[in-house]
């Protein structure tokens, strides 16, 4: 039988379920780069990012989906990094975030 | 040498009894409760060197079993002035000045009834944690070792729906440390922490958070939880938003551990009222002036030490011990 276009659809839920995300692969990326952990989320990497300034990309809010088990994008986003460094010099935790780039691409390159 | 009356028995009242006796003075020490120490008392380590609460209490209270410092315990207080105090059992005792070192109270955690504090088993506050860790024994209600831990900031602070404007201070860096002590216990256990900012203000508190986030992976998640709900297995589900990425997360836990802030005492608004000297917007005692005069009252004779002015960490709260006794000398001589 055909599907019936009912003229409406449900949304798929926003929310993060973490208990419903597998946190394998964030798990292995922390344990790879514990310093991802310490970050306090200051935005001084996604202010200064060059990408960031040119599309919507935000190394801040998909580093941190990541870690909350939200691997679906991740890769492409992280794609629009040119890995120009300016993030690094800025981080007051002194997180090495071109590796987390690296790494995220790595990790989840399959996703 | 005049009599100074310290009322309140914790770690401020005992350091300002004794450095008045120290500097010569006769001094009365009233405790209500049937011991001395305080809130302190019930606490196992405090942050951020894992000191033993016991030990820092031990060593005061041996100082003032040693002197002659007078102590009353079960001594309440129902009115006072620069000169005299009246217990409630209508003693008056005279004095030549009074310090006010009655503390704070913990807040109630039944007040934010959407975290469900004595509705649900395993919501418990960050003060029943740390009898638990006294008592050397954490676990579940059903003797379970919990697998999923999270920690929630500011409940009862900085939340005008409490009436309780104010930060607690102290609740931030108990977080980290707890969070971390329960890491110890069970390093299987995966531990958040969710806060709307963390304060971490003094020495080697914001050392000690890096190092929950690095060595001890603890999480942690920027949003305040809206609710607890009980789930279909006994377990807990809590919603918060992650504001860092801007989208809801919910999750389910085994134990839920608020972090009560500190609240002015009720009976300050008596006993303001009746010595005529101000109290803050929050209810906590108003010094004369923030800076150099933090520890003295507008009125001539109250002196005030601790966190009866506001909400203090245990090392501030020694100092004022100290300072106090120096207001008072100077105000004696």
């Amino acid at each position: 039988m055909a599907a019936i276009n009912w003229g409406f659809a449900i949304s798929r839920p926003r929310v993060i379920d973490v208990d419903h995300n597998n946190l394998r692969k964030s798990d292995e990326i922390l344990l790879e780069m514990p310093e991802l952990q310490s970050c306090i989320g200051c935005g001084a990497c996604t202010a200064s990012c060059t990408a960031g300034n040119l599309t919507q990309f935000n190394f801040r809010k998909v580093h941190t989906l990541v870690r909350r088990g939200e691997y679906q994008g991740a890769y492409e986003e992280m794609n629009k990094c040119m890995l120009c460094g300016k993030c690094r010099l800025l981080c007051p935790r002194g997180i090495n975030t071109r590796g987390v780039v690296m790494l995220i691409k790595r990790k989840l390159g399959d996703f | 040498m005049e009599r100074v009356i310290v009322i309140g028995g914790g770690v401020a009242g005992m350091k300002a009894a004794l450095d008045l006796r120290r500097r010569g003075f006769e001094v009365t020490l009233l405790e209500k409760s049937r011991h001395l120490g305080g809130k302190v008392r019930k606490w196992h380590c405090l942050f951020p060197t894992f000191t033993s609460a016991a030990e820092v209490l031990g060593g005061l209270k041996a100082e003032v079993a040693d002197s002659d410092i007078e102590v009353r315990l079960e001594a309440e207080v129902v009115s006072f002035d620069n000169r005299s105090v009246t217990l409630a059992s209508g003693e008056k005792l005279a004095c030549g000045a009074v310090v006010l070192a009655t503390g704070f109270t913990l807040f109630d955690a039944r007040v934010k009834e959407e975290y469900g504090y004595g509705i649900y088993d395993n919501v418990i506050t960050s003060a029943d944690l740390e009898e638990m860790f006294r008592n050397g024994r954490v676990a579940l209600r059903n003797g379970e070792r919990p697998r999923r831990v999270a920690f929630l900031h500011c409940v009862g602070s900085r939340d005008e729906k409490v009436c309780q404007r104010h930060c607690s201070k102290v609740c931030c860096v108990t977080g980290v440390k707890q969070a971390i002590e329960v890491k110890k216990l069970f390093p299987e256990a995966d531990v958040f922490n969710f806060y709307m900012d963390i304060r971490m203000f003094g020495p080697g508190y914001e050392e000690m958070y890096r190092e929950a986030q690095l060595s001890h992976n603890i999480h942690f998640v920027r949003g305040r939880i809206s609710e607890a709900s009980p789930t279909i297995d006994g377990r807990l589900q809590i919603k918060a938003e992650d504001t860092l990425t801007g989208r809801p997360l919910k999750m389910s836990v085994d134990m839920l551990v608020l972090l009560v802030g500190m609240r002015s005492n009720d009976d300050n608004v008596h006993l303001a009222e009746q010595a005529g000297v101000p109290l803050a917007p929050n209810g906590f005692f108003a010094p004369k002036d923030m800076f150099a005069g933090n520890v003295c009252s507008p009125r001539k004779g109250v002196f005030y030490a601790g966190a009866i002015t506001a909400p203090k960490s245990i090392g501030e709260v020694l100092n004022e011990g100290s300072a106090v006794a120096d207001a008072v000398t100077e105000y004696l001589s």
